[in-house]
């Protein structure tokens, strides 16, 4: 009996620190990210670092601006953003209410391949099909820049929002629609009048996931951007806060390094702010 | 039913010592000080299960024990040659290598996380004040690179200079076609673009339109841009780019060596003076340096010193 | 109906029939691109030999090894912490708040972008804890990364498990532990089966938080516990790697068509597991 007890406290015990665990990893992450992020900014300015124009982190009288970063990302995920959410709910409608079962059954795992492929194999597409592609279509010297970020990104935000946004609104009880359909709306108002409102939240999460994704690739964006620090611009190079890091943490030293933590830092607040609107979001969502 | 009874106390425990395992692993990843200790001794208990490996085989081969490199992506050919024919010649030794550029090499041997640091960049006086030795085992010329197409053969440094700063915006202006220039480099911390700012003198002043962060990917961006000019490691480039010739001198392995192509740095391993190398790493040096390895560094593409 | 009523419909149908062509015409067009530049040049040659710069040969077989060892040890650390976490969740915990704080911390555990998971293990793992660039140092960093995947996959398979199987097995006397490990765990071994599945996935996906933390090492090192100690690099870090250092698209293209069967062996697995788990 003796013996039991002890079994079951160990155990209570066991469950009761793996259940912390995660906690302590988001604390040790955001110390992590904070400890090594200040040094830098502290060293430059919080407003010269964020609202400085020019990045030249080598030069002999470095300038560490990372404006042009935060922009460049911004605009990335905005116009990821404006593609990829109609395309994806249009998808997404198209997959619950119009498509055959066997379309749909065949659409629907390329759907989840899309998914699953690795970021880097997005890049390399990216990189030996698009940006030669834009280059001649748009007469440039150069073709990388945020068009070829923003297709990549599209490419690659459009299964999550399409799968969430079809589980949603798969999961609108059929009565509200077959209440609009009686009333005489066509199928198609019902759709955007009657589903999509209803299936709002879960389509909000899938929009959501897509802007955190897009806003924190590296690899695949690195491969198409061009990765210089000019202000956003559809068909010049740029650099966002991901391929910032990436970029150059093989090769920096010292302040340039630390500063490198900071643009981590940045990035890391941005994510931070995303979810706390999509838990503030969601749970608005299901209180209605 | 008692047998089965102790079966399961058996699983249940190992169960338990496999969770506790995990718990010391993960959540020393949650706290800095705290559980290092933990993972300190699981590392010690990997290392020392790595010593017995290398215990055993110690008996029939003289060298043997594990050499890390970390640094330069623009000495990948020559290390990995290196690497390749100094392992076939000593079986019992492993050696890796990461290309992660070279001041992450540099780094990694200050904080004695690798074994030797491969830069390709001279040394900073902070850095050998830090007690770091270089150790000069190649040159490389850093080539100026345009694209097959282009009908450009020859540049001046004041030319190449112009092209660079984005004065000169037309290949016409240098004796080309009438096309655009597309610029592009490395990015910000690259010994190959330090190196090549530095000597064509203009630091700081490159309007680049792309910057890549390996040699292959400026050769790749080369060989498929028609207007695009480059620069890249000697080493790293291949038939698919053209090399133009620098105040009428080509590049090769004779013009570097003897000075007169302009553009050209060092490939130095990086040690570190307050860590005592092992055995392995300190033959493994002796070897880079010695004259048996001139081919292999020149099958490589750089040019070997120990001539 | 309405001429406008009618005209707004017909343009919304039209709407959605342009974003499907869109759509599936990107997906057949991706992933025929990749079968046709990559399955040619899948060889032999290539998936059974290592990288010889002296013989200019390219061979992956030192990094198909290195994802599975990757896989294997971030796998044996994150099960257990994750199911265990899952279960504190659904059976332990009897505060509210407790449960909301650590199920926020999970979620934003997901949210993080893994190029900052690259970061902190580089800086913790590598140069903290003096592991280097090495196996072990990736597969740790890739732990917290899929740490959350589990819990929730878990999580949710113990919700499945019917109340009254825990009412009946306490009621008859059986200790909480007792009863987790005979009534509620065999119920829920397919949730945390996919749950280890859709973890495959994200390792074998995964380049940016690897890089730094595995480094891309080729050497062929066949011992487990040697391999903890050397740098490695996974598929999709050495596709990154040969295409964007060394710009050899042939042997990036069949890393790539192999990542992709990959990936279709991984969904097929994955709903393998969930019909398994609807029937019974």
């Amino acid at each position: 009996m003796n013996r039991k007890y002890l079994t079951e406290h160990v155990m209570h015990v066991i469950f009761l620190v793996c259940g912390f665990v995660t906690i302590g990893c988001v604390l040790a992450i955001s110390l992590y990210m904070i400890i090594s992020g200040i040094p830098a900014i502290k060293e430059i300015g919080l407003i010269n670092f964020l609202f400085g124009t020019k990045w030249a982190s080598t030069a002999a009288d470095p300038s560490y601006g990372i404006l042009a970063f935060i922009l460049s990302s911004i605009c990335g995920t905005l116009g990821a953003c404006v593609l990829g959410i109609p395309l994806g709910i249009l998808m997404a409608v198209f997959l619950s209410k119009m498509a055959k079962n066997k379309v749909a059954g065949i659409v629907r795992p390329a759907v989840e391949l899309l998914a699953g492929i690795p970021s880097v194999v997005y890049g390399l597409i990216g990189m030996i099909v698009l940006v030669p592609f834009i280059r001649k279509v748009f007469h440039l010297t150069n073709g990388t820049g945020l068009l070829a970020v923003i297709i990549v990104l599209t490419v690659m935000i459009l299964p999550s929002i399409i799968s969430l946004a079809e589980t949603a609104l798969s999961s609108v009880p059929p009565e509200y629609e077959e209440a609009s359909l009686a009333l005489g709306a066509t199928k198609m108002e019902t759709v955007f009048k009657v589903s999509i409102p209803a299936a709002k939240s879960g389509i909000a999460a899938g929009v959501v996931l897509g802007v955190g994704r897009a806003i924190g690739e590296a690899m695949a964006v690195m491969m198409v951007a061009g990765n210089v620090p000019n202000m956003p611009s559809l068909f010049n190079s740029v650099t966002l806060l991901t391929t910032a890091i990436a970029k150059e943490m093989s090769y920096a030293s010292g302040l340039q390094r630390q500063a490198l933590y900071s643009i981590g830092l940045v990035l890391f607040v941005f994510i931070m702010i995303i979810n706390l609107v999509l838990n503030v979001a969601l749970k608005r969502g299901n209180k209605k | 039913m008692r047998m089965n009874l102790r079966k399961v106390l058996a699983l249940v425990l190992c169960a338990a010592l496999i969770f506790a395992l995990g718990v010391g692993c993960s959540s020393s990843s949650s706290s800095d000080t705290a559980d290092t200790t933990v993972s300190e001794t699981a590392d010690t208990a990997a290392e020392t299960t790595e010593a017995e490996e290398t215990a055993e085989t110690t008996e029939t081969v003289e060298l043997s024990g594990t050499i890390s490199t970390n640094g330069s992506t623009s000495m990948e050919k020559v290390i990995a040659a290196l690497i390749e024919s100094f392992t076939a010649e000593n079986p019992g030794v492993t050696i890796t290598y990461d290309a992660t550029g070279s001041g992450t090499g540099i780094t990694a041997v200050t904080e004695g996380s690798t074994d030797i640091g491969l830069s390709s960049r001279n040394l900073k006086d902070e850095e050998t004040e830090a007690g770091l030795t270089a150790t000069v085992i190649a040159l490389d010329g850093i080539a100026i690179i345009v694209n097959t197409a282009n009908t450009v053969t020859d540049l001046t440094i004041e030319q190449i200079a112009g092209l660079f700063t984005g004065e000169i915006t037309n290949w016409s202006e240098v004796g080309g076609e009438d096309m655009p220039v597309a610029v592009i480099g490395r990015e910000a911390g690259s010994g190959t673009r330090d190196g090549f700012e530095s000597i064509v003198g203009v630091e700081d002043t490159c309007a680049y339109d792309q910057e890549l962060t390996s040699t292959g990917a400026v050769v790749a961006a080369v060989a498929s841009n028609e207007y695009a000019i480059g620069y890249a490691s000697l080493s790293g480039i291949d038939e698919s780019v053209v090399a133009v010739d620098v105040e009428g001198v080509s590049c090769t392995e004779e013009t570097v060596l003897d000075g007169s192509y302009a553009i050209q740095r060092p490939f130095i391993m990086v040690t570190n003076d307050n860590a005592e190398l092992s055995e392995a790493a300190q033959a493994f040096l002796a070897y880079c340096t010695s004259s048996e390895v001139v081919d292999i560094i020149a099958n490589a593409g750089a040019v070997s010193i120990a001539q | 109906m309405s001429t406008k009523r009618k005209v707004t419909d017909g343009l919304i149908k039209a709407c959605i029939f342009v974003s499907v062509t869109i759509v599936v015409g990107l997906l057949i067009a991706i992933i025929g691109y990749i079968f046709y530049r990559g399955l040619p040049n899948i060889t032999w040659n290539l998936l059974t030999t290592q990288r010889s710069v002296l013989q200019d040969n390219i061979g992956i077989l030192p990094n198909l090894i290195y994802t599975l060892y990757i896989i294997i040890t971030s796998l044996v650390i994150a099960l257990p912490v994750g199911v265990c976490a899952a279960i504190y969740l659904t059976e332990y915990a009897t505060n509210a708040k407790v449960v909301r704080v650590i199920e926020f911390a999970t979620e934003t555990l997901t949210g993080i972008p893994s190029i900052i998971f690259g970061l902190v293990g580089y800086l913790f793992f590598c140069q903290k804890l003096h592991l280097g660039s090495s196996v072990l140092a990736g597969s740790l960093t890739l732990v917290v990364m899929i740490l959350p995947t589990i819990v929730r996959t878990t999580q949710e398979a113990l919700k499945t498990v019917p109340e009254s199987y825990r009412e009946g097995a306490i009621g008859l006397g059986a200790t909480r532990w007792y009863m987790i490990r005979t009534v509620v765990l065999p119920c829920t071994g397919d949730g945390i089966v996919s749950g280890a599945i859709l973890a495959i996935g994200r390792i074998v996906g995964e380049s940016a938080a690897l890089i730094f933390t595995a480094g891309m090492g080729y050497s062929l090192v066949t011992n487990y516990f040697q391999a903890l100690g050397t740098s490695g690099g996974t598929l999709s870090v050495m596709l990154y790697h040969y295409v964007n250092d060394e710009a050899e698209y042939d042997t990036g293209f069949a890393i790539a068509a192999i990542l992709m069967i990959l990936v279709l062996i991984i969904n097929f697995a994955a709903k393998l597991v969930k019909r398994k788990s609807r029937k019974v």
